[in-house]
């Protein structure tokens, strides 16, 4: 470090090269291409959902989302007429999801929680077997189970709610009809996330450090006091990022709400009112009957649900990452 | 620098134990009357990892465990506070008595108890997402404990842990960006917070630098005029300089048992156990 | 010297007395909620559930409180809250699971797997027309996104895990995030891409090349998991004698790992075997056998289940619930399959 050291010289690093076999260079070719399947495929869809939409797209321009309304119909001139907006249903779509996670969240922080710190090894073996296995049920299945099973007492929910707390804007109706809401739809979707941020909770709540726990019980803390002293601060993250993983589930999500929506072209905040609006179920709903430039305008609506969702998806991915690299 | 102490032959380290400037002799202190380990057994799952260790901490001690690894030392160390019952399939035999209250009657508080015995750990650990006076106070917060003056506490605590004029500027910067021995004079400065009658330290300077290890050594000579201290540690040197007592600990491959303790000038001038003598000469094998 | 006699003992675990305490707390709660359920308006099973919760609350509260502090107390509640979160979720399932067996058994019979519905309508009365057909489809949906996704995903996870190569983090990103495109947009998808552009019409083939979108993030996720399982010095050892990285990864790291990339694939194929939007789009429907995956309509037990609910009539609406039920029982073998042959590799 001293001033007189005589200059030393450092070699240049050498550059260590090998060339592979060729029955490496092949292994390893084969391997990069197909791994840039997801690259490619994420793409094509991208590609191909711009290219069939973009007429709707041209023609309604940003009506495509701030409108609501809906409708193909034919002029005097035998000139076709076509509205295609997607507000009421985009809107619709960030109510439910919504309302699934202020329901899913707060029930999958607690169930992971238990499943970590408290539950006994059996009762944790069989909840973590069911968990892993209602992520696995069919859509559809939430589907039918949300209509038939949940509704009917979902129904008799909303009235008390909207019997006790309807003076609040969002919880009153126009008329006294309770089926096919928001509400509902938010349940379903709700029970379908729970188990996503349910594991990745628990995946990041199992990696506190031992000693940051040990160190708060050495301090007196009770085990509720190092949870919220240490398991808290360090799974924050893991929470955040598993409920922008749900979100992502939530937004595209299409037969389970389809069965217990009502889907009408208007925005609605009136949460417990038979009257939402849900892109993928707009979708499934308005296919069946389209013509040809309806066509067009529900793959435009395809694109816009891909970039939402692919959006809400890269945030949580980046903030799940970022969250267990750094280990705080 | 603690290099030239750590560069003497074993054999001088009766005359380190010597130097220190006096055994304290237990008896009337206003400090309490400690710590007692009453025939303490440990078990992971079947296995007995500790047999049968009775031992008495005198109230303003400094007390060294020693012996090589796997020879149950931490294990003690760790039933002296309940931390032992964190290990999932474990279970104890015996008695620890703080002032003479048994820690393990059924229905005591066990954070009360871990209130009164603190206990620092090998790996500094402060919170990395608290602040540096956050993390002091960080047991009082904990217990739910009232304090009347804040700041005086923080300065008091970090005083005593011998870090106060390090960190003094900045304590409201986060604990991560301090080194490793600031760290663990952290861990302490926390432990002091919440008024424990006695600090136990599992091996505290073992991923430290030497020194860090000597202010760590000096921070433990000035607590021990206040506190009750027991330490596990690997070095000698260090059970040399710090304690009053030591106790070696061995496993002859069955569970690990207290061979025998003492002053600890006499255990490293003239143990009575031959294995004491090898383990502290380092003929041990 | 081990003659020891001593019994070991846990003092941190409940004493009897402790346990009676929580036996009584939880037999007064039961008492309360039964007695405020009978006298006042509150009705139902919610109404007994919430009234036992809250009693039990502020009785365990009340005994705790006698022999520790309120922060003990708040301890006790904190543990409460997140058993009452757990039973909602738990409550959950059991009624899906409830609901499916329950209303699934009534319109179960012989005839049922074992017909199909081209001599029946699904507003005959049940025990006429089955869902063979259906299972068939499935299964040959299955097997395409299989033969598809399978070499797809395994070869990705083999680039993240073997070679690392620049992109690697670039494709984990990418493979997070295709794991989130909605099943509506891949169907869509396929339909934007192949049935209007090209004279391919809707047949088992698209159907599979739609469940691969899905199929293909799960399959690599899982299958990188079970590599980066595979000890590092497996894989040193095999380079160190000189064989090539080709050979080391073909004969020594996938056979290391078979068994947990077979899980990938049941878990992409549970993943996938419930999927009705996409198939709706790229497969159209059919109510017979068809084989032939590049030519004709073709159905899937999912779409079955989505026609006969959307059809409304009581008949049909049981054959929804008899179809999910056999859907749920092979989603539950594979489940199943999957965790055993798991668990397997991990004890390995």
């Amino acid at each position: 470090m001293s001033v007189d050291t005589p200059a030393k010289v450092i070699p240049a690093a050498r550059k260590i090269t090998t060339k592979p076999r060729v029955s490496d260079q092949i292994f390893r070719g084969v391997v990069t291409t197909f791994s840039f399947s997801a690259l490619v495929i994420l793409s094509l869809i991208a590609l191909f959902l711009l290219l069939q939409g973009f007429s709707t797209l041209r023609e309604q321009g940003f009506g495509f989302i701030t409108h609501f309304e809906w409708s193909v119909a034919t002029d005097d001139s035998g000139k076709e007429v076509a509205h295609f907006g997607l507000q009421a249903m985009l809107v619709g779509t960030v109510v439910i999801s919504f309302i699934a996670l202020i329901i899913a969240v707060p029930l999958a922080v607690l169930t992971a929680l238990f499943l970590t710190f408290y539950a006994p090894t059996s009762i944790k073996r069989i909840l973590v077997t069911l968990i892993d296995l209602m992520a696995a049920f069919p859509s559809i299945l939430y589907g039918l189970w949300g209509y038939f099973v949940l509704m009917p007492m979902a129904v008799y929910w909303a009235k008390l709610i909207n019997h006790w707390f309807g003076w609040i804007y969002i919880f009153g109706v126009p008329q006294p009809i309770f089926t096919r809401s928001p509400f509902i739809a938010g349940i379903v979707l709700s029970v379908m996330i729970i188990p996503i941020i349910t594991s990745v909770s628990r995946e990041v709540f199992s990696q506190t450090p031992l000693d940051r726990i040990q160190a708060a019980y050495a301090l007196g803390a009770t085990k509720w006091g190092m949870i919220r002293a240490v398991v808290l601060p360090f799974g924050s993250g893991g929470i955040v990022g598993g409920s922008m993983l749900g979100l992502g589930r939530a937004f595209g999500e299409t037969v389970a709400v389809f069965s217990v929506l009502n889907i009408v072209f208007r925005s609605n905040f009136q949460i417990l009112f038979t009257q939402g609006g849900n892109v993928a179920s707009m979708i499934i709903q308005k296919f069946g009957e389209a013509g040809k430039t309806e066509i067009n305008a529900l793959i435009a609506a395809g694109l816009v649900l891909f970039i939402l969702t692919l959006l809400v998806n890269f945030a949580a991915t980046f903030i799940v990452t970022k969250t267990v690299k750094s280990g705080r | 620098m603690s290099d030239q102490t750590q560069n003497t032959p074993t054999s001088s380290l009766s005359a380190v134990a010597a130097n220190r400037a006096e055994t304290k002799v237990p008896g009337s202190s206003p400090l309490g009357t400690g710590l007692e380990a009453r025939g303490v057994h440990a078990w992971f799952d079947k296995h007995l990892a500790l047999e049968d260790v009775s031992l008495d901490f005198s109230a303003g001690t400094v007390t060294a465990l020693i012996g090589p690894s796997g020879c149950g030392k931490s294990t003690f160390i760790r039933t002296l506070n309940r931390m032992h019952e964190f290990i999932p399939h474990t279970s104890m035999a015996g008695q620890v008595l703080l002032d003479g209250k048994d820690i393990y009657e059924p229905g005591i508080d066990v954070t009360k108890i871990r209130l009164q015995i603190g206990m620092v750990f090998q790996k500094p650990n402060p919170f990395p997402s608290m602040t540096i006076g956050e993390n002091v106070l960080s047991g009082i917060k904990l217990a739910q404990l009232k304090i009347d003056n804040r700041d005086e506490l923080l300065e008091e605590c970090l005083t005593r842990a011998g870090l106060w004029a390090e960190v003094k500027d900045r304590l409201g910067a986060h604990a991560g960006g301090l080194s490793g021995g600031q760290q663990q004079r952290l861990c302490i400065a926390r432990a002091l917070a919440v008024k424990p009658k006695v600090l136990l330290m599992d091996e505290p300077c073992s991923a430290l630098d030497p020194g860090s290890t000597l202010r760590i050594e000096e921070t433990i000579s000035q607590l021990s005029k206040s506190m009750t201290i027991v330490i596990v540690t690997h070095n000698m040197q260090q059970a040399a300089r710090v304690s009053d007592y030591t106790a070696f600990f061995l496993s002859d491959g069955g569970p690990g048992q207290m061979i025998e303790v003492g002053p600890t000038n006499e255990i490293f001038s003239r143990p009575r156990d031959q294995r004491t003598e090898n383990y502290v000469t380092g003929r041990f094998g | 010297m081990s003659t020891t006699t001593v019994k070991p003992v846990r003092p941190w675990t409940a004493t009897p007395k402790d346990r009676l305490m929580t036996g009584l707390s939880i037999a007064l709660s039961v008492l309360i909620s039964v007695v405020i359920v009978a006298v006042t308006p509150m009705k139902g099973k919610l109404a007994y559930f919430f009234i036992f919760f809250f009693a039990w609350l502020v009785l365990d509260s009340l005994f705790i409180i006698r022999k520790s502090s309120a922060k003990g107390v708040r301890d006790s509640l904190a543990s409460k809250i997140t058993l009452l979160g757990s039973s909602f979720v738990l409550m959950a399932v059991g009624s899906i699971l409830w609901a499916v067996v329950y209303r699934g058994v009534k319109g179960l019979n012989i005839a049922y797997v074992t017909q199909t519905m081209r001599q029946a309508s699904l507003f005959d009365p049940i025990g006429k027309g089955g869902i063979l057909h259906a299972i068939f489809g499935t299964l040959l949906l299955i097997l395409i996104a299989v033969l598809i996704s399978v070499p797809m995903g395994i070869l990705t996870a083999l680039y993240l895990t073997e070679i690392k190569g620049k992109a690697s983090g670039l494709i984990q990103f990418l493979v997070q995030a295709m794991s989130g495109v909605p099943s509506v947009v891949a169907g869509l998808f396929i339909y934007a891409a192949i049935i209007l552009t090209t004279p391919l019409r809707a047949s088992s083939f698209l159907g599979g090349l739609a469940l691969t979108i899905l199929m293909v993030p799960t399959v690599t996720r899982t299958a990188q998991e079970v590599l980066n399982l595979v000890p590092r010095d497996l894989r040193e050892a095999g380079l160190a004698m000189g064989a090539t990285q080709w050979k080391t990864v073909a004969l020594v790291v996938v056979p290391a790992a078979r068994s947990g990339l077979i899980t990938a694939t049941i878990l992409g194929v549970a993943r996938i075997a419930g999927e009705t939007a996409p198939l709706l789009f790229t497969v159209g429907t059919f109510d017979s056998y068809n084989f032939n995956p590049f030519k004709g309509e073709n159905t899937a037990i999912p779409v079955v289940v989505w026609r006969a609910l959307n059809s409304g009539t009581p008949e049909s609406v049981q054959r929804a619930w008899s179809a999910i039920l056999v859907l749920l029982i092979v989603v539950l073998i594979l489940f199943v399959a999957a965790r055993a042959l798991g668990s397997r590799t991990m004890k390995k």
